[in-house]
């Protein structure tokens, strides 16, 4: 039984009796890579199919993403799933806030990467008109395997992240030209 | 030493109850200590000053470490209470009223109630007549109180 459970991979590391070393900024991308907690904010089928992804059968826990957060206190990744309309916005971009750093974004669906198939004056087309998105996963709606591509994706986004990617100027500019401080 | 050993584990669930845990063990060791000796100078407790300066200074640094290392984003925004995403109304600590708190609890109690029937159920019949009989009190024992909660009026609602 014990030799089916995978263990995630150590990072390269020197080696010697009793010991191994490595760098910060790889043993903690390892943890923080495989410890992502998600964050559904789903508005319509997309949600559905999210659903899924968390449930038995798909089993999004198996990648660590164990605990669906429903506060974004303790979210890592946020997962918007479904058409966003205007007046949904700001409601998205006050979730987005109120998560701590570092957080991540997945787009779920056409919709919510670029307002899909509602090309009209009430819909945002595409939640990255007001927040930064990280992985665009197309589909409408993507089936369960490509979210959690998209998921793998951002574990490798943060697996390979420097710790001081959010401390940077570039990230700073990123985020002040969606007006966040 | 069943005191030393309750305390750790203790703290492996709630890393609050480091200083009471401290405190525990050090009692522990002074009185197995005060059993052979019956007088004892200030100086004995020396260990006790030193067990609660290493403790507050544990905290007080890995506060300040874990506040000051990590990438951190404040705004107006961020510290506000989260409703959802809408405009906050009022301030998060208002008090509530009683009533929840007696619901809540009185759920707990009879929803473990429940998750006791379910292995008793599927064990029904390797228990048998003395397995039987022991639910029936365990049972008893519940629907008395759900008796006397009902009487004392606590489920009404107004």
């Amino acid at each position: 039984m014990a030799s089916d459970i995978k263990l995630a991979e150590a990072p390269p590391s020197y080696d010697g009796a009793g010991f191994s070393a490595t760098s910060f900024d790889k043993i903690i991308g390892l943890a923080r890579a495989n410890s992502l907690w998600p964050l559904p904010f789903a508005t319509s089928c997309c949600g559905i199919e999210f659903m899924s992804t968390m449930a038995s059968h798909y089993d999004l826990a198996r990648f660590g993403s164990e605990r669906p957060s429903f506060s974004p206190r303790q979210a890592d990744m946020l997962l918007v799933a479904g058409t966003i309309a205007k007046k949904m916005g700001p409601i998205l971009k006050q979730v987005y806030l109120q998560m701590a750093e570092p957080r991540w974004v997945i787009a779920i669906g056409a919709c919510a990467s670029s307002g899909g198939i509602f090309d009209t004056y009430s819909v945002l087309q595409g939640i990255d008109r007001i927040i930064p998105v990280d992985v665009y996963v197309p589909g409408c709606p993507p089936r369960p395997e490509q979210i959690l591509d998209g998921v793998m994706q951002v574990q490798e986004l943060a697996k390979n992240e420097s710790l001081r990617r959010r401390n940077t100027e570039e990230y700073t500019k990123l985020l002040n030209s969606y007006s966040i401080q | 030493m069943y005191l030393c050993k309750y305390a750790v584990r203790r703290t492996e669930h709630n890393a609050h109850s480091i200083v009471p845990m401290v405190f525990v063990v050090t009692f522990a060791v002074l009185f197995s200590a005060n059993s052979m000796n019956t007088t004892y100078v200030p100086a004995d407790y020396l260990p006790v000053l030193i067990q609660l300066g290493l403790v507050l200074g544990f905290i007080v640094t890995t506060m300040i470490v874990t506040h000051n290392i990590g990438p951190k984003r404040n705004s107006q925004k961020k510290d506000d209470p989260f409703e959802c995403g809408i405009p906050v109304q009022g301030d998060a600590r208002t008090p509530i009223s009683i009533k929840y708190f007696l619901i809540a609890i009185l759920f707990v109690i009879f929803d473990v109630e429940v998750i006791f029937l379910y292995p008793w159920a599927v064990n029904f019949k390797g228990l048998g007549v003395a397995g039987f009989v022991e639910m029936i009190l365990f049972m008893g024992l519940l629907l008395a109180g759900f008796y006397y909660i009902i009487r004392k009026g606590v489920l009404k609602w107004e």
